[in-house]
């Protein structure tokens, strides 16, 4: 067992551990650093795929953007473990019995397919010089659209984040 | 055995499924944003993983999308949850379902 199959099967049981801590916790800032965790061993997995820039990307926007502003939503809204809502047992049963049944037909479904092993000669495609020719030579009108969704996605925020008599005011 | 793709194809399955087990255990709209979240993730491995195994770049550059899309949809939601709760004082998706009545 080489290097790179020891480490893939740590970060696979942090990852998936953490991920059973996010839907298992009670309290949602608990939640979030299991979250936040499962981003990071992701993010091992990326630089042990040579998908360097990704991982740096992944813990920026992932674990240093997005997941501090879920941080500050629940700390805002000061929800805990004693304000939790809980499921009956019944309904967190038949979650469960669902996800299981989906990941056994996709298991079953994905059982057969021929196992093609990793190519490590390929080191130089996640460095930012490739990715960067590659998205700015055959992606570029994506690239601009997404600037645009950008865009629209901060003004839908301010506008529906905005409060109520502010918006009257605005109008008249 | 080596790692191949069949390894990480199992592995992003398994989180994909932890995701949805989540959102549909859970009724806190909060963590059920989350856990939209870890499934989008675990499609931005196998996405990587794939571009490892083929030697293709583009896959990365479909992570990027995959970001930027995660990123808006946070944005949007977030303000979303914060202005539900300023109406009804909870995160409980149960309380808004008032369309069925």
């Amino acid at each position: 067992m080489g290097i790179y199959d020891l480490l893939f099967w740590v970060l696979s049981a942090i990852a998936v551990g953490c991920a059973l801590g996010v839907i298992l916790s009670r309290n949602p800032v608990n939640s979030v650093m299991f979250l936040i965790l499962t981003f990071f061993s992701i993010s091992g997995h990326y630089i042990l795929m040579n998908a360097q820039f990704l991982a740096v990307v992944n813990i920026i926007v992932y674990a240093g953007a997005i997941m501090v502003l879920f941080l500050f939503v629940i700390m805002l809204m000061n929800l805990n473990a004693d304000v939790e809502p809980q499921k009956g047992q019944l309904v967190q049963l038949a979650g469960v019995i669902s996800g299981g049944v989906m990941f056994l037909v996709l298991l079953a479904a994905i059982k057969t397919a021929v196992p093609v092993s990793i190519d490590t000669n390929s080191i130089d495609i996640g460095l930012i010089t490739n990715l960067g020719k590659v998205l700015f030579k055959e992606y570029v009108l994506p690239f601009e659209i997404s600037s645009v969704l950008f865009l629209s996605a901060m003004i839908g925020a301010v506008v529906i984040g905005k409060k109520e008599p502010l918006t009257q005011e605005g109008e008249v | 055995m080596p790692v191949n793709s069949t390894h990480y194809l199992f592995l992003s399955l398994l989180l994909f499924s932890i995701g949805i087990m989540g959102t549909l255990m859970r009724r806190n709209a909060i963590i059920i944003f989350m856990c939209i979240e870890l499934m989008l993730n675990s499609v931005n491995l196998l996405l990587v993983a794939f571009s490892k195994i083929y030697a293709d770049p583009n896959a990365q550059i479909f992570v990027f999308f995959n970001m930027v899309v995660a990123a808006s949809e946070v944005a949007v939601g977030l303000a979303i949850i914060v202005m539900m709760y300023r109406k009804v004082h909870s995160v409980d998706i149960n309380i808004l379902n008032r369309l069925k009545h």
